[in-house]
């Protein structure tokens, strides 16, 4: 059963040229997707689609079975920017997901259903300690390193166990060496939680780590997904092996490919 | 700002307390009295009239930030959150905002005639305009990544409001009003010369003026700086609680 599908979808943003039209896609629940492509190519407004915070001009997006109208309680948003509350520390800033859906009880709309109101601070501290950041449970964002921040918020996204978790460029402002630990330790936790992801990035590396399926998005407007399958094997030596280099190699050649179509879609 | 020690405003308190002294012993003259004169002056007399002026005074001020609150503050956040609102509204604020309220004093006692009202609405005017740029501003640079994820935990219109939009403004309203105390205390003292009979303000102008009572007219400045330094402290204390995250010392 599909966990996404993306039905005849098309989009513009007002008085610009469409950047996806009758455009198709759908994602099996459980996979790990990356979306890649150029600044500009549209991959963030897909993103914001499936999210509920776009909506298309035509088509619909389905998630779980249901269509979309408005952003559902169990997809997470991950942004690059972190997106933390600068004036909560940690715990508070892991708390905000709970505390929302407090605020507005299990209707349904903007907290699940079945939301149980109990065991939140013992959910809290179970993922500060998974995301290693007990120490730091009293510390605001800006007393954080870049890594440190994503990690809070990837902490506050999954204390809410989403079944979809979606992610816009979540590591482009890191550091390499931050950067390649937060892509392991994502993976191992979406396969813990068995969740469905889809990663957006610009990073040919991190579209060739991240992604079982990649979807490559080039020159708007979009109409037929083109797909890379990625014989993925989801550890730290997946980077070291051929396999991975060969994908890299693929998806370097079929972007650069478009570039010379179009050499306006820079960037 | 510098941060200070308790103990360098005592000393400074106390040095000023001397130079005062000083001046006051040399200069001989009824229109500067001694500053222990004064003091107990002013612990003679706050327990009598002083105090009740002090209150009339306190309960005008208060009144008028509470009020220059209530109203600036949503306001602001609406029009911080809406740039189409705001577009329509911006001129008029540019215009209005920095006309000195003041000046208004004697227009709006005309119209609203004797009594509190008209006293505190040229507080509440001068606050309103700091404390409605002030969140607007504020509301405005909250930036749009960060309300894309509080949405994305489910957040809807309210919650925004909620868990997003009031902390946020909360700064920006202590900070307003801080800013403003200054301004509405000596405005306050303009208030209080017109059509009444209580407040710091007729306190001190009726001493100097018309009673020629100097050290009860100084008793009443020394009420007067208290009611001023007495607010300004507490919002200070508020905004260093409750905006922690703003002054931390970075790594």
């Amino acid at each position: 059963m599909p966990m996404l599908d993306a039905h005849a979808l098309s989009f513009s943003y007002a008085g610009r040229a469409p950047i996806f039209a009758d455009f198709t896609w759908s994602v099996t629940a459980g996979e790990i997707w990356t979306i890649l492509g150029p600044s500009g190519c549209g991959k963030s407004t897909l993103l914001m689609l499936i999210a509920g915070l776009l909506h298309p001009q035509q088509g619909e997006v389905t998630v779980a079975g249901e269509v979309l109208t408005r952003p559902r309680p169990r997809t997470g948003l991950i942004l690059q920017d972190y997106g933390l509350l600068p004036w909560a520390t940690v715990r508070q800033n892991l708390a905000l997901g709970f505390e929302i859906r407090r605020f507005y009880g299990p209707d349904g709309r903007h907290a699940p259903s079945d939301e149980r109101f109990e065991n939140h601070a013992a959910k809290i501290d179970y993922w500060l300690k998974r995301v290693g950041l007990d120490q730091l449970a009293d510390a605001y964002p800006a007393q954080l390193s870049g890594g440190e921040r994503q990690r809070t918020a990837i902490a506050r996204t999954l204390a809410l166990s989403p079944d979809l978790l979606l992610m816009d460029e979540p590591f482009s402002s890191l550091d390499a060496p931050t950067r390649e630990s937060l892509q392991t330790l994502t993976l191992t936790l979406c396969r813990e939680q068995m969740l469905t992801v889809v990663l957006v990035t610009h990073a040919i590396e991190e579209a060739a780590f991240m992604g079982q399926r990649i979807l490559l998005l080039k020159d708007p407007p979009h109409h037929i997904p083109r797909i890379i399958e990625n014989p993925h094997t989801p550890d730290v030596a997946f980077r070291s092996s051929a396999v991975y280099q060969g994908i890299c190699g693929q998806l370097r050649a079929q972007l650069s490919a478009s570039e010379r179509l179009a050499p306006e879609a820079t960037g | 700002m510098t941060k200070l020690r308790p103990w360098e405003i005592i000393l400074t308190l106390l040095a000023l307390l001397v130079f005062w002294h000083i001046v006051a012993s040399i200069a001989q003259l009824p229109i500067l009295p001694l500053p222990h004169r004064v003091l107990l002056t002013f612990f003679k007399e706050f327990p009598q009239n002083l105090g009740i002026h002090f209150l009339a005074s306190l309960y005008r001020v208060i009144s008028s930030i509470g009020l220059a609150v209530l109203l600036a503050a949503p306001a602001g956040l609406i029009l911080g959150q809406g740039p189409r609102l705001n577009r329509v509204f911006a001129p008029l604020i540019y215009l209005l905002y920095p006309i000195p309220k003041v000046v208004l004093a004697p227009i709006i006692l005309l119209f609203l005639g004797v009594g509190d009202f008209p006293k505190i609405i040229i507080i509440f005017l001068i606050l309103f305009f700091q404390i409605l740029v002030l969140v607007r501003d504020s509301a405005a640079a909250i930036r749009p990544e960060l309300l894309l994820s509080v949405r994305s935990l489910g957040a809807g219109r309210r919650a925004l409001f909620r868990f997003v939009y009031l902390p946020a403004s909360l700064p920006a309203v202590l900070t307003a009003v801080r800013q403003s105390i200054g301004t509405a205390v000596a405005v306050l003292y303009v208030a209080e010369l017109f059509a009444t009979r209580w407040g710091l303000g007729y306190y001190i102008y009726l001493n100097g003026s018309t009673l020629f009572n100097y050290t009860a007219m100084y008793a009443g400045v020394l009420a007067m700086s208290l009611l001023g330094m007495g607010l300004y402290f507490t919002v200070d204390a508020l905004e260093k609680r409750l905006c922690r995250w703003r002054n931390l010392n970075l790594p």
